[in-house]
């Protein structure tokens, strides 16, 4: 099985995050592999262990897009046990919004699926930056895939991908023949941590540097200039600052829906 | 005129609020049409004139909810085409999100989220990085493709009602050619609770309701609020995963958000923080929650919570 897992750098959402520049894109300085990516990837990692690993040709590659920093989540996915790792870096690609990721990351996957048709892709829910949840579901309308959105368990048998998926209302059980997409959320395993013995594996696996030539993308179809949106002001907001704090004694129930009157809130 | 173009999946019985929010924006931006699929109750096709609406369209196909989002998307881009709309309005649910991914695609039309406020020249309002900073967007496109959250604007019904006309669109023979199906369905007993994303209370437990929900459902009664929970309660499957408020639960902004028994850890600060008013109850004075609160109880939550429970039914009365 040839699985690629998009993997992306992102900010740590732990420290205060910003952004920069004319087109107000977010600053990457303090940047992590996204931890909902590492869900895709331990799902990845599964089902390749399921059928005897690498040394039964199943495959497992790290995609990733952005600046060289980029490549941080790739080598933590190696660490982790993905097979190779691919880092999409183009300066032409600073300032993708969806559309133009989607874009490039297609072209990448079809790369990718030169050489042996690639039978999965799988991402995270949502990026832990922009959060839009956009990138999966273009990816699977640029690459005519279907898609298997937010499942919360995954099972691939022979051809077919079964995988569930919760709503408000209902949940459903989903159901597609591959190749097919899928992202996962948080509660579809427990990601493992690298340990020795794989951060030394890692060091010996190829990471393949692409640019927008290499693929096939036009210049003018990415970045600021592709993008299919313009994100026009940005203001950080105030950060909230604590207002009252009392210690119950005995009676904090009371203030608090005195409070609640105050605040014409019952 | 401007068009736009709103689209209800499945519009059931009755008209949700944030339905008419979105028809309230559409008018805002010019006329507006209705893009929906399933069926059409009588009284809610009465709502959408008097909110309105100009056309209705329907799809030609009943099977689309067989399908995860991908024919939805194939049905509204014809009804985009059909209806020459420049703005499309969706709800920002995950389907709704994603419905407008694969539109954005095959319109090859710019798709802003999470948006909270739409001005008459299409320049939308949104947050970003976990309500840290606000933003305007706008799509460079012929055709923009926005997703708006609930409890955005406030509803308003033009003066005179509208009769739409129906229109039948033809959903594309492929469109359901390479979509995953949906193959099995198990419905969640309704709480009868307001929905956590439109309510415009919140009480939500974490770890410290230590398993018993209880005391902050009867609050959330009192209240007329909907429940809420942080991942280390759903983790620890005391109440659903749907109720998660945070960066992979929901994201909510009510009037109230009342956090007990939670320590504010920025994953779930990102799904609340935007709220109106943050009330905290916790017994570690450490707590991180407390720096956002407007108002916040150092206690036990066993004894708090109750208390304000009584105290506000013998207000009511
Ligand atoms: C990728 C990722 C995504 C995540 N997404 C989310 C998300 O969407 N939502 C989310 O909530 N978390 C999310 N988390 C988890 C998050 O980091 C925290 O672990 C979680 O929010 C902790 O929940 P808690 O505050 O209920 O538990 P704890 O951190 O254990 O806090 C419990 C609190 O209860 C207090 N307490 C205990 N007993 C009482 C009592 N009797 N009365 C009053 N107070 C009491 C304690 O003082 C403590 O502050 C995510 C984590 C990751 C890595």
């Amino acid at each position: 099985m040839k699985i690629v897992v998009l993997v992306k750098h992102v900010p740590d959402a732990q420290f205060d995050r910003h952004l920069t520049g004319p087109g107000n894109t977010t600053d990457r300085d303090e940047s992590i592999l996204s931890e909902l990516d590492e869900y895709a990837l331990e799902a990845a990692l599964q089902l390749s262990e399921a059928r005897g690993g690498a040394k039964a040709g199943n495959e497992v590659i790290a995609l990733s897009m952005g600046p060289a920093g980029a490549v941080n989540a790739i080598k933590k996915s190696l660490q982790i046990g993905a097979s190779s790792g691919a880092h999409l870096s183009d300066d032409a690609l600073a300032g993708s919004d969806a559309a133009a990721t989607s874009l490039a990351l297609a072209a990448a996957i079809r790369y990718l699926a030169a050489d042996a048709p690639v039978d999965l892709v799988l991402t995270g829910m949502a990026s832990t930056d922009g959060e839009t949840s956009l990138v999966p579901a273009q990816l699977a309308e640029r690459l005519g895939l279907p898609q298997v959105t937010f499942a919360s368990s995954l099972e691939v048998n022979g051809e077919r991908v079964v995988a569930r998926r919760d709503g408000d209302a209902h949940a459903d059980t989903v159901e597609a023949t591959l190749p097919a997409l899928v992202s996962v959320t948080d509660q579809i395993n427990e990601p493992r941590y690298p340990n020795f013995k794989g951060i030394l594996a890692a060091k010996k696996k190829k990471i393949t540097a692409l640019t927008l030539a290499d693929i096939g993308v036009d210049a003018a179809q990415v970045g600021a200039a592709g993008s299919l949106t313009a994100v026009e002001t940005a203001e950080a907001r105030p950060p909230r600052t604590a207002g009252t704090i009392i210690t119950d004694e005995g009676d904090a129930g009371i203030k608090l829906v005195e409070f609640l009157a105050a605040q014409k809130l019952l | 005129m401007a068009k736009a173009l709103v689209f209800i999946d499945n519009p059931g019985s009755a008209l949700k609020k944030s339905s008419l929010e979105l028809l309230t924006i559409a008018r805002s931006l010019g006329e507006a049409a209705v893009a929906f699929n399933g069926e059409l109750h009588d009284d809610v096709a009465a709502a959408l004139g008097s909110h309105g609406a100009s056309v209705l369209y329907r799809p030609s196909a009943t099977d689309l909810d067989d399908y995860l989002v991908a024919p939805k998307a194939a049905y509204l881009a014809a009804a985009v085409a059909a209806s020459g709309a420049e703005t499309v309005l969706l709800e920002n649910t995950a389907d709704g999100k994603e419905i407008a991914a694969r539109l954005g695609v095959k319109l090859n039309a710019g798709v802003i989220t999470d948006v909270v406020g739409v001005d008459a020249d299409g320049t939308a309002h949104k947050s970003v990085l976990a309500g840290s900073y606000t933003t305007t967007a706008k799509a460079r496109t012929a055709v923009a493709v926005l997703t708006v959250k609930p409890n955005s604007v406030d509803v308003e019904a033009p003066a005179a009602a509208s009769t739409p006309e129906a229109v039948t669109i033809d959903v594309p023979a492929d469109a359901t050619a390479n979509a995953a199906r949906i193959t099995g369905r198990a419905e969640k007993p309704a709480s009868g609770r307001p929905e956590l994303t439109e309510a415009r209370i919140v009480v939500a437990g974490g770890r410290g309701v230590d398993g018993d929900f209880g005391p902050l459902e009867e609050l959330a009664d009192a209240l007329g609020g909907a429940l809420g929970a942080s991942r280390a309660a759903t983790d620890a499957g005391w109440i659903g995963h749907d109720y998660q408020v945070g960066q992979t639960g929901k994201t909510v902004s009510p009037q109230l958000y009342i956090s007990a028994g939670i320590s504010g850890a920025i994953q779930q600060k990102a799904g609340m923080q935007t709220s109106k008013v943050i009330v905290a109850i916790n017994k570690d004075a450490e707590s991180p929650i407390f720096e956002i609160a407007d108002f916040g109880i150092i206690g036990d939550l066993f004894k708090v919570v109750p208390q304000a429970t009584e105290e506000i039914k013998k207000r009511k009365g």
